[in-house]
């Protein structure tokens, strides 16, 4: 029979008159789109390689090049989209699943989009960040609900519980985990930096904590997985909090898998397993299979860790996200973190990542709502990931009740990402999501971290701008202010969910 | 609109207002005729639009010093009897009576106003939970269960007297003059819309807690989320309501003093903390803002609180609201402006302007009841 081919998704088009024939995009591209012919004296583009990372649009001295999405169209149908005849046919030739990574780009409908924010006019003067503080200074662990405060004789006073243990961050953003394995040294070594200079945290990720990023571990948040690769005493104490990751919003309920041609011998030493074999996190942690098992394991982290950093626990946003983080306070834990179904991920499969899960912004409220009810939201902090693409979204989570956001994707992004979503392949052009030496030195980390500092620095401005329009000059004043927020192009039950009014409705 | 229109329009929608406030207190708990409070807030009218004025006084009712005294507004005079109903099967009612009033003609609509001095019934008297605690949990549950009555007054041998008018009005309508008290609060209102009820004016008071406040809280929505997990439910949807009930809760339930309440209200900002060289002090200041985060009130206010041996006035952050105080012998003055102290003390001893975020505070010596 006739094999149905897939169909390249870009098109490469290259102006010849521009072209010097300098072959730069025939030596950089990882996909190997570009080649050579000698005997035409021509460079042959394949678009069938082409990923869509543009880096060697981006790269071309004389832009000649540009990338286009492929306008061959099957017949218009509103249920059998291109997309979907595509995977049919790659996993009619294959049998496999099909992977991707990143975040889910489906269009389900986004919650930040439809939230607008408040700002103050006449009964309440908006206040310019330029002139007055602005504080977005957030601590992240558990707290008191109530503190005993004695007047000492000499007219001073004392407070009798001690607070400790708290992550302390000048803006209520924090890098996500993503693993030395998943993306490369370098962009690690980038994110590492970026968060001492900016006074906030980054994430190890699942996979260990690698020699070269011990000077950056006062400021690293170290993960245990399912894997629990890397994971000994040290490892925990070279860190300012653990965090036990459950799940993932990119794949709710499933491990991970780095395969063994992936793991060399950095790779292997930072992971603590044999170079070359496959490293894999099962889907659930096999010591827990219950809330006890959780606070058993929480507990045996604080013991290891002198009950001196907080502990704690992600989750991905599903049906029960709220019942499960109220378990996960009473098990002990001082932060939860939960990632929506648009968070990013190195690997997943397509179906997984694009269907299971629900969205952040309705998780942030519901988990935010639930821990307020039985009184003990105090007692946990909430950090919110999935898919923050700008500093609106930041602080519209924080009004629906996050104490602080985990930003990944978007800290790619500002390293050079173009979200092609090809992060499995290992090939990535911008040395960011691969650990070929030839692409990861294409990633200079001190230029990386001026890049992300930059972006925090950015979003810094305009969190304090439009905290300042509203009249509120501390973020503590804006978390869970749902008054802020006013939805549009929501219903009823959505907007009881999110727990905010309607546009129009006045206090 | 009709008065219920009115009254559903401020129920249903928080609303801010521009005011006066004023605050004396008599440091020796000497009782002074509610004269000298008309007196000052009435200097400050261009603070208000005579939609809502009201006046709290300490010490006015030296004969049910010890009993629990209920001021409840009716809209609808049906409702009393309802109420009553509910009263009487938690209380012993040793005296009820309509609040002395004058009827002034420019007051178009007025509710019908009782006071009931109470005794809590024995079977309620059992341990389990503090009469403040039952108090409170008793006068929520009728703010919230009866529509047309509201408990605007709850404290023992103190009284709050509101209502849509002119904050002379309100004085004529309760006879203000005709109490003496020890400490003296007032309000002149000047809300942003067209409201009438008179459950909106101020003084706000939970217990032997009233407050007076000038601003706009842009921080409400999560100070009232907050209160709402400690039992404290804003039934009169005003930003008011949510200080005074902040201060009940960290000074009566938490223990706080009420000026380590004031610093958690309005919490001098890190840069200041960072530079406090009492290392106990710094210590202290950190830890309220970490732990009594959602507790931070934003926005500008200017706010005089009291209750039986104790005034605290104090600003936001900023001082974005006007609040000057004055001492002058046994007296101490609080007020949105100078001339409204001026008026009643031409001379005091001392004048001064708060800082923004440091709460005055004024404790009641020898109190007499």
């Amino acid at each position: 029979m006739a094999k149905p081919k897939a169909i390249s998704e870009f098109i490469i088009e290259r102006d010849m008159e521009k072209c010097i024939k300098c072959q730069a995009c025939v030596r950089v591209c990882a996909n190997d789109v570009h080649i050579w012919d000698g005997e035409s004296g021509e460079t042959i583009s394949r678009d069938i390689k082409c990923v869509g990372c543009h880096f060697c649009e981006e790269l071309c001295p004389t832009g000649a090049l540009r990338i286009k999405r492929n306008p061959s169209e099957t017949r218009e149908n509103a249920h059998w989209k291109k997309g979907y005849i595509y995977g049919i046919t790659r996993q009619a030739n294959s049998g496999g699943i099909i992977l991707t990574g990143m975040g889910s780009d489906r269009p389900h409908k986004n919650y930040f989009d439809c939230l607008l924010l408040n700002a103050a006019q006449v009964t309440n003067p908006s206040i310019d960040p330029l002139r007055e503080p602005m504080e977005l200074k957030t601590f992240i662990g558990g707290k008191q609900d109530k503190i005993t405060v004695e007047k000492l004789d000499s007219g001073g006073w004392s407070v009798k519980e001690k607070i400790q243990g708290l992550l302390e961050l000048e803006i209520p953003i924090m890098f996500s985990a993503m693993s030395f394995g998943s993306i490369s040294l370098n962009a690690c070594k980038a994110l590492a930096e970026a968060a001492k200079v900016s006074k906030i945290y980054w994430n190890t990720g699942e996979g260990g904590m690698h020699q070269s990023l011990y000077p950056y571990a006062d400021r690293a948040i170290v993960q245990i997985a399912s894997g629990r690769f890397g994971v000994n005493v040290d490892y925990l104490n070279n860190a300012a909090a653990v965090e036990i990751k459950i799940g993932q919003g990119a794949k709710p309920g499933i491990g991970g898998h780095l395969p063994g041609e992936k793991v060399s011998e950095e790779i292997s030493l930072t992971r603590m397993i044999p170079e070359g074999s496959d490293a894999i996190s099962p889907a659930p942690h096999h010591d827990i299979y219950s809330i006890e098992d959780l606070k058993q394991l929480i507990y045996a982290i604080k013991e290891a860790t002198g009950y001196k950093k907080p502990v704690g626990v992600k989750i991905s946003a599903v049906n029960n996200v709220a019942p499960i983080a109220s378990g996960i306070v009473r098990a002990g834990a001082d932060f939860i973190t939960i990632d929506g179904i648009r968070g990013g991920t190195g690997a997943a499969p397509v179906a997984i990542r694009d269907s299971v899960g629900i969205p952040i912004e309705i998780a942030i409220a519901v988990v935010d709502q639930r821990l307020r009810e039985e009184r003990i939201r105090n007692r946990i902090s909430l950090v919110a990931a999935g898919g923050f693409r700008t500093s609106a979204d930041v602080i519209k989570a924080i009004a629906l009740g996050a104490d602080a956001v985990y930003i990944g994707t978007a800290a790619l992004i500002s390293l050079g990402c173009h979200v092609c979503q090809k992060c499995y392949t290992g090939k990535c052009n911008w040395g960011i999501a691969t650990q070929d030496p030839y692409l990861t030195k294409r990633l200079n980390p001190e230029i990386g971290a001026k890049r992300l500092v930059n972006l925090l620095r950015a979003w810094t401005f305009e969190i304090k701008e439009m905290l300042g329009g509203m009249g509120i000059n501390a973020i503590e004043s804006l978390r869970g202010n749902r008054e802020q927020l006013r939805g549009i192009s929501l219903n009823e039950m959505e907007l009881k969910i999110l727990g905010v009014k309607h546009a129009g409705e006045a206090w | 609109m009709t008065y219920e229109q009115l009254k559903n329009l401020e129920k249903t929608s928080r609303i801010s207002c521009g005011c006066g406030i004023s605050g004396i207190v008599n440091r020796n708990g000497n009782a002074f005729s509610g004269e000298l409070i008309i007196s000052s807030i009435c200097m400050m009218r261009e603070r208000g639009n005579g939609l809502g004025a009201g006046y709290a006084g300490y010490g006015i009712y030296p004969e049910f010093q010890d009993r629990w005294c209920f001021h409840i507004m009716y809209d609808q005079p049906r409702e009393k009897e309802n109420v009553e109903g509910f009263l009487e099967t938690r209380f012993n009612i040793i005296q009820q009576e309509p609040i002395p009033i004058k009827k002034i003609k420019s007051l178009s609509f007025v509710p019908v106003l009782y006071r009931y001095f109470l005794v809590i019934k024995d079977e309620f008297s059992d341990g389990l939970i503090s009469e403040e605690d039952f108090i409170l949990e008793t006068v929520m549950s009728i703010n919230r269960q009866f529509n047309n009555a509201s408990v605007f007054s709850s404290g023992k041998n103190m009284g709050i007297f509101k209502g849509v008018g002119d904050p002379d009005e309100m004085a004529e309508f309760y006879r203000i003059s005709d109490y003496k008290g020890y400490i003296w609060l007032a309000h002149n209102r000047f809300p942003t819309n067209t409201v009438g009820w008179w459950g909106g004016a101020h003084p706000f008071g939970i217990l032997d807690w009233s407050c007076v406040h000038n601003g706009e809280i842009s921080s409400y929505g999560i100070n009232r989320r907050y209160l709402e997990n400690a039992g404290y439910y804003c039934t009169f949807y005003t930003d008011t309501e949510v200080i005074t009930y902040l201060f009940n809760l960290l000074c009566r339930k938490h223990g706080l003093d009420l000026e380590i309440s004031g610093y958690v209200l309005a919490s001098p900002f890190w840069s200041k903390i960072e530079k406090e060289e009492d290392p106990g002090k710094q210590g202290l200041l950190k830890t309220l803002r970490i732990v009594y985060a959602s507790a931070l009130i934003n926005g500008p206010f200017a706010v005089v609180v009291a209750n039986s041996d104790t005034v605290v006035g104090l600003n936001d952050r900023l001082k974005l609201r006007p609040l000057v105080a004055a001492s002058d012998s046994d007296f101490v003055y609080v007020a949105s402006e100078e001339s409204a102290i001026r008026k009643i003390c031409a001379r005091p001893e001392k004048v001064w302007m708060p800082e923004a975020g440091e709460p005055i505070v004024v404790k009641v010596n020898n109190k007499r009841r």
